[in-house]
């Protein structure tokens, strides 16, 4: 079922800067991987393979004028499709965007290309990012690699899907309540999203301002550390920017855990809450237990105002949506839906513009952002926010990380949530008091439910704790139950395991 | 917080969205926009007199930096992007009254 090694981020760019494989062979092995599945798994929107290649060749020429291209030299990179990308095509997988190509690069899209990745293709997700299942797309479903069958999460389904299928050993995703950990837990591999203002949002389609946040796949953590190196740091076109450089995570990353307080959130994990899986939670005990023989003190504590988390964050993440989304009203770009005067066109774009969900989410915020229930709502929410962030401030004064499940199950049924939005919305129950706080987390897969589908555990830490959090991530990585489809102590869901099924 | 969202409302609010329902999406959109916000209920019962909401996760303040020129976008690349233009400006349809 496994890989070679080679197949990490970082084996392929020390072999391409040192010229013991070019970064030609490596894309096209990686677009055969592609070819073989993608008609299958749609995580793309669009593959960029005449692109990519070029880009590769330049990669080979640098190497052979003995300069470097960078630490991703050569790597295969996928971005979610709400990313900006200069004269290609960026959609959101939505139809108002239809035909429009921006004309500018996100800052993550230059830092990568800046560093040598090479850009395969713009990865499927839930329209605006707003889903758990990437379900809600123009572009169709995106299915999950271990299991056709069942959604990959979301929203970033298409970049965790093309990361577990072998398509790349990297993709991009944007998480807003946990639309890059999520998925990353139902496609067995691992997903960050950094803390708040560690990484530009520049070029960055907004969804939520306040929450949003672009963040790695990898099916190693140590990918993920070295591609949250590149993207990460200051960027003076993101005023929410934090005003210091990348933190350096390689070098921590095999610190271990020994000394380190672990406290696992009752309030997420507990019998207290509905709807975890009695699969899940076995993992996530595992994975304490893990962590406590790695050196690490484990208990349980308790977060408690994170059981308003999903309330409130289901009235700001639609509030700043109503807001941001005001935007595509037919006139500067994308698309237009003629009508005899100005109004009447803006509604008939929008209104054949927009799919159901983006829909329900505009009228959500607009509604509680109107007179007389803004102060009930919004103003209500936001100071929840202050009480998780309160919160948080406590139990990270007894403990270094927090622990809990990503998701709370496997995996489901393509079709089985979407008709009732409600209960999709808590899927995010548990990556959502992250965003509320601006804080970083992590998924990192640890063993399969009882349907064998991969199990994600997620780590807590303060703002900018990121170094100490990848260092519990490595420990997890290592400790992992074998078995795993894609992720473990071997290593690595490939496109050669992934067409055995 | 107490009565349930109506189908009068989400029809207003639609209106304000510049969005148009049809009756039987109006039908759907108010009953799921009800049951988001009967879960949101829960706020209503803490007492948060004495909590100053938040604004920004991280104490960010007065983001300043230097007047520097610097690069700006293309304007025949932006305006490239449009659904319509003329003499280098975007063309809608007229704000007041109706194209003849």
């Amino acid at each position: 079922m496994s890989t070679p090694e080679g197949t990490t981020a970082r084996v392929l760019a020390s072999d391409i800067r040192s010229g013991a494989r070019s970064a030609r062979t490596v894309l096209e092995e990686h677009l055969e991987a592609i070819d073989a599945r993608e008609g299958e798994i749609n995580a793309f929107n669009l593959v960029l393979a005449d692109e990519a290649r070029a880009a590769a060749d330049a990669v080979d020429a640098r190497v052979a004028a003995g300069e470097d291209p960078g630490p991703l030299a050569g790597v295969p990179v996928a971005l979610k499709d709400n990313m900006c990308t200069r004269g290609v095509p960026t959609t959101c997988s939505s139809r108002i965007l239809e035909g429009w190509r921006p004309p500018y690069d996100a800052t993550v899209v230059e830092r990568l290309v800046a560093a040598g990745a090479v850009v395969v293709g713009k990865t499927n997700l839930d329209e605006f990012a707003m889903g758990s299942s990437t379900e809600n797309s123009a572009f169709g479903v995106t299915r999950n690699p271990l299991d056709p069958t069942k959604v990959p999460g979301g929203s970033s389904g298409g970049s965790a899907a093309a990361v577990a299928a072998g398509f790349t050993p990297l993709a991009l995703g944007s998480d807003t309540g946990g639309s890059i950990r999520q998925p990353a837990a139902l496609c067995g591999v691992v997903g960050v999203k950094p803390t708040y203002g560690a990484v530009s949002r520049y070029g960055l389609v907004a969804f939520a301002s306040s929450l949003d946040q672009i963040g790695p796949f990898s099916r190693t953590v140590a990918d993920s550390a070295l591609m949250l190196e590149v993207i990460g740091g200051h960027d003076r076109r993101d005023s929410t920017s934090i005003p210091e450089p990348a933190p350096d995570l390689s070098s921590v990353l095999d610190h271990g855990v020994e000394g380190l307080r672990i406290g696992v959130i009752e309030e997420l994990s507990g019998d207290g809450l509905e709807g975890i899986a009695d699969d899940v939670r076995a993992r996530l005990h595992e994975a304490a237990a893990a962590l406590e023989a790695a050196g690490a003190t484990v208990a349980t504590t308790s977060v408690p105002s994170t059981v308003y988390g999903l309330s409130a964050y289901y009235v700001v993440a639609p509030a700043e949506a109503s807001s941001n989304l005001a935007r595509y009203d037919g006139v500067r770009f994308g698309l237009r839906v003629d009508a005899p005067n100005a109004g009447d066109m803006n509604t008939a774009t929008r209104t054949a513009g927009f799919g159901d969900e983006v829909k329900r989410r505009i009228m959500l915020g607009t509604y509680a952002l109107s007179a007389g229930y803004y102060d009930a709502y919004y103003g209500k929410s936001q100071k929840v926010r202050t009480l998780i962030l309160e919160d948080f401030a406590r139990a990270y004064g007894e403990f270094d990380l927090l622990l809990s499940p990503t998701a709370p199950t496997t995996a489901f049924p393509i079709g089985e949530k979407t008709a009732d939005p409600m209960t999709m919305y808590l899927n995010d129950v548990c990556t959502i008091p992250s965003n509320l706080a601006g804080h970083p987390s992590m998924s990192v897969p640890f063993g399969v439910g009882e349907d064998g589908m991969p199990v994600g555990v997620q780590v807590l830490a303060p703002a900018s704790g990121e170094p100490t959090m990848f260092r519990a991530a490595k420990v997890l990585e290592a400790a992992a139950p074998d078995g795993h489809p894609a992720v473990g102590g071997t290593m690595v869901g490939s496109s050669a395991g992934v067409r055995h099924e | 917080m107490t009565d349930r969202i109506s189908k009068e409302d989400v029809a207003h609010v639609a209106d304000l969205a510049r969005l148009t329902l049809t009756d039987e999406e109006l039908e759907a959109f108010t009953g799921q926009l009800a049951d988001v916000l009967d879960h949101a209920a829960d706020l209503a019962a803490l007492d948060l007199a004495d909590v100053e909401p938040m604004t920004h996760p991280l104490p960010i303040h007065n983001v300043l930096r230097p007047d520097v020129v610097g690069e700006t976008s293309d304007r025949a690349e932006v305006l490239a992007c449009a659904p319509s233009v003329e003499d280098e400006q975007f063309r809608v349809p007229p704000v007041l009254g109706e194209s003849p």
